[in-house]
């Protein structure tokens, strides 16, 4: 099963090459991997997605954990979490009828329009990945020229502070 | 007032309580050598190879039970030592590796003995740190000694660029070091300890299965109260060796691909399996599904990725073994009023462990016309009366030490278990013997991986360390060559070494005694007198070629089908009996 781990870690040079070579000594599988900063100047966050069974997984957070400079593992896939993942689509539209189709899609998918030449496009998407692989989908018959996508990040999404439904029904009562 | 990075270096090594470095200079390490060479309280010990002074730093740890140091050159100095990094890293051992590195400015350049040990060792270092600025240095020594020793100990790799050893700043040694991404775990759950008391407690037929976490965490006292509260008998690993007394009536023996019958059918007839500081290794289970079929497990270990790495856990404890220990005795005692009816209750288990013992003891044939190499590991064990550390090398010899050296007490087993390096034992010794210099220090070695670093005679000889050196000489490396004789068709494919060279002569070209036992008569004589001898000795043993190690189970076989060296008896348990092999396997 995929799961998305998401790591922060001690912000130091050779961390991302710590954590990426557990993955690889170890033989477990990287299926995209992003790194960025956090609100704190000292730490950065890495997101991991992979790949195995219950086993797997287990190790792969016991060894992240295991990372001196390891401040803090949580599989996102135990929660309920938001994903997003953006791409840059560059495409073709040398004939008008081409910029115009492209025009709607990126209206439909709320993409934005962020370079263009007379014969290009590009086209600037953020969504999960179904909504990107949709958007790729539709834009290929004009003719994609090249895609850059990221890794995926990922966040829990905050407990609602909203008593659960025995607890409403006992205070209805 | 300012000094140097050098400077900071020698006297942060001092306040960690370091009296002993092995290592060998080079250029980016000059600055280092010379503060060393006005310095008392620091013994610098130059080794002939990078390789024998990590390896002595090791052995140092591991007699000592304190981290041991490394100092080294840039390039190929570091990279010398990688193999022993990598070997303490598999057995959990605190070492300090300092290698020097190019200056600064010059990192990444192609520069002359550069090379990137950070990124080669991230792998085989429990950390390692490029010092970026002499400000930090005192720090990150601090670090680093607190790293290797803590938690599951282990490796760490401190690369100091040559401006930094030459830059100055003001030193004051760090009083405390925290990380705030490293926080082992000492203490175990009280819920698991409570639940582990009660399966205790109610096993019929319990066995302790016991490795170098025990001696790592000086634990050996608390493991002997488990064992003797409620009679559990007690198998060990080859790092575990020493952790119980290898005397005791409720010891088993070890365990595994050499271990004895009794400890391997104790494992898997039991009900339960009480892992302490142990990792599950495949040396150590054969088939994992074939581990211990009918168990429970409780498994103690203080790094969680020991745990359900191998094998499915049921009460696990993740804590530093001692702590654990302490508590799971005393929650034991708390419970124990049933303790009587418990022990008579497993009565048929002791009796059938006591049949398993008498079935199949370690044996093999006897000779007055060759010596057999169980016989001077027998021998040495007699005239030492136990009393000393052994350091044995990568090979059969090893296995037959830890079969027939009856290790009382923990320390005195030092061994490569977890990388089986070849070599090792003797710059091991050389750092057993510096960090124990009252007692009997012995290094057996087989003739082929005492030519791993034989070179180190010189440091023995300089030093006039009292080390007995027993090679094991069967012309060939022999676990090789009994795998070749088991399992592909006797085709001795380059392992047949030639009983080269006339170590006596080699002996005293480094103006050590040389000795040299020929035919049984002779074993005990020599012996006698390389422990007589002040300073060192080598004693070359002509040994019988053809001798293999047994039991043995075949790799990837279950612990239960256990091959013997003995004419074919069909044993219970599955056992498949063998045919002993004539002698003469080898060309003469
Ligand atoms: C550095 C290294 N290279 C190769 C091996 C593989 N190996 C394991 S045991 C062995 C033979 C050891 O021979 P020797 O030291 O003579 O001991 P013996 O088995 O004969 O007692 C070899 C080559 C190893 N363990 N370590």
């Amino acid at each position: 099963m995929q799961h998305i781990i998401s790591i922060l870690v001690e912000n130091k040079f050779g961390v991302l090459s710590r954590v990426a070579g557990l993955f690889s000594g170890r033989g477990f599988n990287i299926e995209s991997i992003s790194v960025g900063t956090t609100m704190d100047a000292s730490t950065s966050q890495i997101t991991i997605v992979t790949k195995g069974d219950e086993r797997i997984i287990e190790q792969i957070i016991k060894q992240l954990n295991k990372l001196i400079d390891v401040i803090k593992v949580v599989d996102l896939s135990e929660k309920d979490y938001i994903v997003r993942e953006a791409a840059l689509i560059k495409i073709h539209t040398s004939r008008s009828e081409d910029r115009s189709e492209a025009l709607r899609i990126t209206e439909i998918f709320r993409a934005r329009v962020v370079d263009s030449t007379p014969t290009s496009y590009t086209i600037e998407i953020t969504g999960d990945e179904n909504k990107i692989d949709a958007i790729l989908n539709l834009l290929r018959p004009l003719g994609i020229k090249e895609i850059v996508r990221t890794g995926k990040i990922a966040i829990a999404r905050e407990d609602m502070k909203v008593p659960a439904i025995q607890e409403v029904k006992k205070l209805r009562a | 007032m300012k000094i140097s990075g050098a400077e900071i270096l020698i006297e942060s090594l001092k306040k960690e309580g370091v009296d002993t470095v092995f290592g060998m200079p080079g250029g980016v390490v000059l600055q280092i050598f010379d503060v060393l060479y006005n310095e008392k309280d620091l013994k610098f010990i130059l080794t002939r190879h990078e390789q024998g002074a990590a390896h002595a730093a090791d052995g140092y740890a591991r007699a000592k039970g304190r981290p041991g140091v490394a100092l080294v050159t840039s390039g190929p100095g570091a990279t010398n030592t990688v193999t022993a990094i990598a070997n303490a890293h598999m057995d959990s051992i605190p070492l300090i590796v300092i290698t020097g590195q190019v200056a600064s400015r010059m990192i990444g350049n192609d520069a002359f003995q550069e090379a990137d040990i950070v990124g080669i060792t991230r792998p085989c270092t429990k950390y390692n740190f490029l010092v970026k600025s002499v400000d930090e240095l005192a720090m990150t020594i601090k670090e680093a000694f607190y790293i290797a020793s803590t938690g599951r100990p282990g490796p760490v790799l401190l690369d100091i660029p040559k401006d930094i050893s030459g830059a100055r700043a003001d030193f004051e040694y760090p009083e405390k070091v925290s990380l705030r991404s490293y926080n082992p775990t000492y203490y175990g759950n009280k819920w698991q300890i409570k639940q582990a008391a009660q399966a205790i407690m109610k096993a019929k037929r319990p066995v302790i299965y016991a490795g170098g976490g025990v001696i790592l965490s000086n634990a050996s006292d608390e493991l002997k109260e488990l064992a003797e509260i409620n009679k559990i008998p007690v198998t060990l690993t080859l790092m575990g060796l020493g952790g119980f007394p290898g005397t005791h009536p409720l010891f088993l023996g070890m365990l595994g691909m050499h271990g004895t019958y009794a400890a391997n059918m104790s494992i898997h007839d039991s009900d339960l399996v009480i892992a302490i500081g142990s990792r599950f290794d495949d040396r150590v289970t054969g088939k994992v599904s074939e581990f211990a079929p009918k168990a429970k497990f409780i498994h103690i270990d203080i790094d969680p990725t020991n745990i359900r790495k191998n094998i499915h856990v049921d009460i696990p404890i993740v804590g530093d073994v001692k702590n654990v220990l302490m508590e799971l005795n005393k929650e034991i005692r708390m419970i124990e009023e049933n303790k009587n009816q418990l022990i008579k209750e497993r009565e048929p288990w002791y009796s059938q462990v006591k049949e398993w013992e008498k079935e199949h003891p370690l044996t093999y044939k006897k000779s007055n016309k060759i010596i057999k190499p169980q016989y001077v590991i027998e021998k040495i064990y007699e005239q030492s009366g136990g009393d000393a550390i052994v350091a044995s090398d990568v090979g059969q010899h090893q296995m037959w030490v830890a079969q027939y050296f009856k290790f009382d007490r923990p320390r005195t087993s030092i061994t490569s278990g977890g990388l089986g390096t070849m070599g090792f034992g003797l710059p091991a010794a050389i750092g057993a013997q510096f960090a124990c210099p009252d007692k009997l220090v012995f290094n057996v070695a087989g003739d082929g991986s005492f030519q791993m670093n034989l070179q180190e005679l010189a440091t023995i000889a300089i030093n006039k360390l009292p080390i007995k050196i027993a090679i094991i000489n069967n012309g060939c490396l022999g676990m090789v060559r009994q795998w070749q004789e088991l399992f592909f068709s006797q085709h001795y494919s380059g392992s047949i070494l030639n009983t080269i060279p006339d170590f006596v002569k080699l002996a005293e070209a480094y103006g050590i005694k040389g000795l040299r036992a020929k035919s049984p008569s002779e074993v005990e004589a020599v012996i006698k007198e390389a422990i007589s001898t002040d300073g060192p000795v080598l004693m070359d043993f002509i040994v019988d070629p053809g001798e293999n190690v047994f039991p043995m189970v075949p790799a990837g076989g279950g612990n239960a089908e256990m091959i013997f060296g003995e004419p074919a008896k069909v044993e219970k348990g599955k056992a498949i009996a063998k045919k002993e092999k004539k002698n003469s396997v080898l060309p003469a």
